[in-house]
């Protein structure tokens, strides 16, 4: 689940911003304690810390005076907002780059896209 | 009260005309798990004998807790040492050692040790002289975590445990830990399992400190470029270069700190990135000090 070479506290914020994002933790709902986090994926508690602490600053999260953290009204929105943006840069940039090595143009990789994406709906559907 | 735990100045630690320890100065914070790492004979278990006064420092300074632990009745009762080779009187049974335990640990929880007696699946009764050697371990273990001292030591304590002995050792040690905070450090060649545990790092190399570092900063500051020979050389010209390696027109290249726009800029060159774990840096880093990577990689390119 915690894989090498990527900062723990970074995967643990993901994976956060991941849950609240699926609607697995709702907005104003408390997420699990730094040392729930350190136990379930066995690491340092101030790693886990660090990783909620990221999403306290983002604005993502907010902190209830004794009792834990809970998610911001508003967090699920501009994650995904967020997110769009990344998908933009890490996906959508690098798949024209490589068109563009092949000989594809955009115009092409709509077309794939379009045919793709009705396989996998029959795909799924059978 | 401060926070440090340790501060060590400008240690050195000679056994005749061999210098063990040459010059080290760090500290330890409170609280905090340290993984002590490097190869054999870098000088781990010396360092550890000296802050624990078992040894006495050639030159330099050494503060435990804010004072020189060597015949300090304070600072040696705050101290917990677990070696690999623990000998025990003759005589003695594992529960003659757990009962001996509160004699010298002030904070001795023996329910935690009963807990672990079973964990472990430790016989009690046996006489020390029969028990295996991943038994030992598992009282050293045991007596480990269960002194809750605020400065602990293992060093290498699980020779002959089990993956699933071990895997206890590491769990409880981090519950018990986030229970009960307390100052941890653990020498260890088994860097791949406990690299998560650890929230800061120290490696050294022939008694010198090499890295002195948050575990998380570590964690994903190198990565292994590879790719065309030609395109990875002009990548990481002028970078912090850690490895290389190559073969025919190929190269691999294991560069420090990379940014996402220069991630992206080696994605977009056609460049292929991996990430480093914590245990292949450290390899790396405590290897490529003795080798000639230049020269390696000029073979590879005339016999291409």
């Amino acid at each position: 689940m915690i894989e090498a070479g990527k900062p723990i506290f970074v995967q643990i914020a993901d994976q956060i911003e991941n849950d609240i994002i699926d609607g697995v933790i709702k907005e104003e709902t408390p997420v699990p304690s730094t040392n729930e986090f350190a136990a379930f994926h066995r690491i340092n508690p101030a790693t886990a810390g660090k990783g909620v602490n990221r999403l306290v600053e983002d604005g993502i999260l907010y902190k209830r005076r004794g009792i834990g953290m809970f998610v911001a009204t508003g967090a699920r929105q501009r994650l995904i907002g967020a997110r769009t943006e990344q998908f933009r840069a890490n996906f959508v940039g690098p798949l024209l780059c490589e068109a563009a090595k092949l000989g594809i143009t955009p115009e092409q990789v709509a077309g794939m896209i379009r045919i793709e994406s009705s396989t996998e709906r029959k795909g799924s559907n059978s | 009260m401060t926070d440090t735990a340790v501060r060590v100045t400008g240690l050195t630690k000679k056994f005749g005309a061999f210098t063990a320890i040459d010059d080290m100065s760090f500290t330890v914070e409170r609280n905090k798990i340290y993984g002590l790492l490097g190869r054999n004979g870098a000088g781990k278990t010396t360092l550890m004998q000296l802050l624990s006064g078992q040894q006495f420092a050639t030159s330099g300074s050494l503060e435990v807790f804010g004072a020189s632990p060597v015949e300090n009745a304070r600072v040696l009762q705050s101290l917990c040492f677990i070696k690999e080779s623990q000998k025990y009187p003759d005589s003695f049974r594992p529960e003659h050692v757990l009962a001996s335990a509160p004699w010298f640990f002030a904070n001795w929880d023996a329910a935690l040790a009963d807990r672990l007696v079973d964990d472990f699946r430790l016989p009690l009764m046996r006489p020390i002289k029969k028990l295996s050697r991943g038994q030992l371990s598992a009282i050293g273990v045991i007596v480990g975590l269960a002194s809750r001292a605020p400065l602990t030591f293992f060093d290498e304590p699980y020779l002959g445990l089990d993956a699933v002995a071990r895997q206890i050792f590491y769990d409880r040690l981090l519950e018990d830990y986030v229970e009960h905070p307390r100052t941890i450090i653990l020498s260890t060649h088994l860097i791949d399992e406990v690299s998560n545990l650890l929230e800061h790092v120290l490696v050294i190399d022939e008694g010198r400190i090499l890295m002195d570092q948050d575990a998380e900063l570590l964690r994903g500051s190198a990565s292994t470029v590879v790719g065309k020979k030609t395109d990875v050389d002009a990548f990481v010209a002028g970078r912090d270069i850690i490895s290389r390696d190559g073969i025919g027109g190929l190269a691999s290249v294991t560069v420090a700190g990379l940014s996402e726009a220069e991630r992206a800029a080696a994605r977009a060159a056609g460049l292929e990135l991996s990430p480093v774990s914590l245990q292949q840096l450290i390899v790396q880093r405590t290897t490529s000090i003795t080798q000639e990577p230049e020269i390696k990689t000029d073979a590879w390119s005339a016999r291409a």
